[in-house]
């Protein structure tokens, strides 16, 4: 990798989200995302898979500042946006863009297609009049859709044509990172490939950063060069998307990674797969102690009281298990 | 072929909607032998739930079955009214949704839910329903039943719930289950979990499974046989090794390159399908897939393809299959077209 590729756009350190709920024994916070530490590099794709509940979205809503963090720091091209006040955080809010899963509810129906896509415009200044119309024009074209299209409303399109409406509205605004929350997990498969094929296209040309979260675990390799695996509002692991996937490290991983059926019936994952026991625990009023040690095959009586930290076990390559080194399969 | 449990021939099914007719099945044919796991998969929209819905007799205003005959050991079960129907569904086909909301009553405890189905179904008395009702729970995996039967469905997660559905499913022994993408909504350690218990029980009763799924990966994980749809119709049926080894019909072919196709080899670019899914109130003149299909000719345009036999277990609908066809690589050519009515 360059040294330019080096770094980091990103960093988040300690970043900590914690919602308010009620229990039967009293109020009870929802730790939703419970200090985690990662770096995204510039033009590169960060994937952000784990299951369902286990802080993705909370982690990339907190970073675009749509929450104010809890505690940590979130820190952009060497600026801290945790601390920002609103009115600090409009020249980020044009360089941190997002795209949701839900194409349709993320479009707002009575709007035209270029009042959509031009809205960041007004905004942030950025065009107006002619010269805005045209801009549209050029970010519809640039997604594959045709500047006829320009006049119309969301629910004239379907699932893969508004995704690629909402990628427009966030080009527009010409961003540096944009936050990606299960962009293709609403779309046909046939479809899927064409928005995958068109954020790697855009990424290109643009020198865009994107955090691509997901649940599809071999889209997420497919397009990432390094991916996170939360586990219950913590970073469990990170590596390189090869390495993660030829080495994973920590227990949960190595069960999340045999579990994905592959599409190909000669190899069949159930012969090799570590069936994982029980379900997915509560973020409710966390613990200390490992959040995977309920569901755990090499849990310790250390993981029950002690929290494990993500320690650099390789270069480049970071694992929270107090005994990953000395697993073997 | 004695041992065919469903035997499902051109079977039609028609919304009659005040905009017009949405033909949401378009004459498809199809039998499910036992000890099978039937695949499903296609576009949304190509009437996968629609099929399953019209085989659990279960197709609502303003829809009905509109032609063709579904066999199930060798009842005719378009024919029969919604009381005899009720014979059939539930005991000997059950179905499991993809929410399983839908099928579960806030109200009732889990336990109240399935001791009314065994005793639908059966002349067990209260308290061996009870009984039977805990032993479903438990072969399905939930941990201490004898206190979760008193559970209501949002005190389970998601996957439990999910399998209270298919101890539901499975209380009265059903010869088919239908799961309509019953792990969509699941994280894949518990799609595992899920799927694994569906094969065994299968296994255990002797029953056949039809799942309906958009995810080839479990398609070739649990499916031995595939049906892939598009448009209402059926574009090609095969054994899961042909389909992956050898898809015969642009639509599947196409699918298959555009997921990666396998987590430790080399990265490639995916191919998309140019294009979007045809508008069933509009359907396309001819093959469905035609507006998307790369090697479209003249043809195709105008007429759906017949579907061509290319195996004892494999046939596709593309006139690429037609001896007077152009030659594409790696699409077998027939003489004969199979008999479609
Ligand atoms: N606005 C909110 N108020 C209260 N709790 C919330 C809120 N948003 C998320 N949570 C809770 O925080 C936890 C993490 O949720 P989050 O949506 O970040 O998960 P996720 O990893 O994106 O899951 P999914 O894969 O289902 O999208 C969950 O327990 C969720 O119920
Ligand atoms: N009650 C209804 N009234 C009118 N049209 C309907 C009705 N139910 C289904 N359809 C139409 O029938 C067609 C087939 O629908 P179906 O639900 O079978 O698709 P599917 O293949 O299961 O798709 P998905 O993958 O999205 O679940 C669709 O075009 C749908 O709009
Ligand atoms: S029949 Fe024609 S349009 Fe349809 S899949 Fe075959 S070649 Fe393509
Ligand atoms: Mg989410
Ligand atoms: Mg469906």
């Amino acid at each position: 990798m360059s040294d330019e590729k080096r770094t980091p756009l990103l960093s988040v350190r300690n970043l900590t989200k914690y919602f308010h709920t009620s229990t039967p024994t009293g109020p009870g916070i929802i730790a939703a995302v419970d200090g985690i530490d990662f770096d995204i590099y510039k033009g590169e794709t960060f994937g952000l898979v784990g299951e369902s509940g286990c802080g993705k979205t909370t982690t990339g809503r907190t970073i675009a500042r749509l929450y104010t963090p809890t505690d940590g720091s979130i820190l952009f091209d060497g600026v801290d946006l945790a601390t920002l006040s609103q009115r600090e955080l409009r020249p980020f809010r044009k360089r941190i863009q997002m795209i949701f899963q839900d194409p349709y509810a993320s479009l707002n129906t009575r709007m035209t297609i270029t009042d959509i896509v031009a809205e960041g415009m007004k905004v942030h200044n950025i065009a107006s009049g002619d010269e805005m119309q045209e801009r549209v024009y050029q970010m519809l074209e640039r997604v594959g859709l045709k500047r006829e299209h320009a006049s119309r409303y969301p629910h004239e399109f379907s699932g893969g044509q508004r995704q690629r409406i909402g990628i427009a509205r966030s080009l527009a605004v010409d961003p540096e990172m944009i936050i990606c929350d299960e962009p293709i997990s609403a779309l046909d498969v046939s479809i899927q490939a064409q928005v995958v094929n068109m954020l790697e296209d855009l990424q290109k040309e643009y020198g865009l950063t994107y955090l691509f979260i997901a649940h599809d675990l071999s889209m997420v390799r497919h397009i990432s060069d390094r991916i996170g695996v939360m586990y219950l509002g913590k970073m469990a692991e990170i590596a390189g998307s090869d390495e993660l996937y030829m080495n994973p490290l920590h227990p949960y991983t190595k069960s999340l990674l045999s579990s994905i059926p592959i599409a190909n019936p000669h190899k069949k994952v159930s012969d090799t797969r570590i069936m994982l026991k029980g379900d997915i625990g509560s973020p409710i009023n966390p613990k200390p102690g490992c959040r995977f040690a309920p569901r755990c095959r090499y849990v310790q009586e250390r993981c029950g009281f002690e929290t494990p930290l993500l320690r650099e076990i390789r270069p480049d390559h970071f694992c929270a298990c107090h005994f990953c080194e000395t697993i073997k399969d | 072929m004695s041992n065919t449990i469903l035997d499902v021939k051109n079977l039609r099914t028609t919304f009659y909607t005040h905009m017009g007719e949405v033909q949401a099945v378009r004459g498809i044919s199809f039998e499910v032998n036992q000890g099978d796991v039937l695949g499903i998969v296609g576009e949304s929209g190509s009437g996968k739930s629609v099929t399953a819905m019209s085989i659990m007799g279960l197709v609502d205003e303003p829809g009905r079955v509109s032609g063709g005959s579904i066999l199930f050991m060798g009842q005719e079960l378009t024919k029969l009214s919604d009381a005899e129907m009720n014979e059939y569904r539930g005991k000997e086909i059950s179905m499991i949704f993809q929410d399983p909301m839908t099928s579960l009553n806030p109200v009732y405890t889990i336990g109240n839910q399935l001791i009314e189905v065994i005793r639908r179904h059966t002349d067990l008395d209260k308290d061996q329903a009870h009984a039977r009702a805990i032993e479903l729970l438990q072969m399905v995996g939930i941990p201490e039943p004898e206190i979760r039967i008193k559970n209501y469905p949002h005190q389970f997660s998601g996957g439990m719930r999910q399998r209270a559905m298919i101890a539901m499913a499975i209380s009265c022994s059903p010869k088919i289950l239908i799961a309509d993408e019953p792990t969509t909504a699941l994280d894949v350690t518990i799609q595992a979990q899920i799927l694994d218990l569906m094969v065994r029980l299968k296994n255990q009763l002797h029953s056949s499974i039809i799942l309906i799924t958009h995810d080839l990966g479990v398609v070739s994980e649990v499916c031995n046989k595939v049906n892939v749809m598009y448009g209402g119709m059926l574009m090609e049926k095969a054994s899961v090794f042909e389909l992956f080894d050898s898809p015969q019909h642009p639509y599947t072919l196409g699918l298959l390159k555009s997921i990666p196709r396998d987590v430790t080899g080399e990265r490639k670019r995916l191919v998309p399908i140019e294009g979007t899914p045809p508008d069933l109130l509009k359907p396309p003149s001819g093959c469905p897939f035609s507006p998307r299909c790369p090697y479209a000719m003249g043809i195709c345009v105008r007429e759906a393809a017949p579907l061509y036999t290319l195996s004892d277990t494999h046939s596709a609908s593309c006139w690429l299959h037609h001896k007077g066809a152009p030659v594409v690589e790696g699409f077998v050519q027939v003489e004969e077209e199979s008999v479609h009515e």
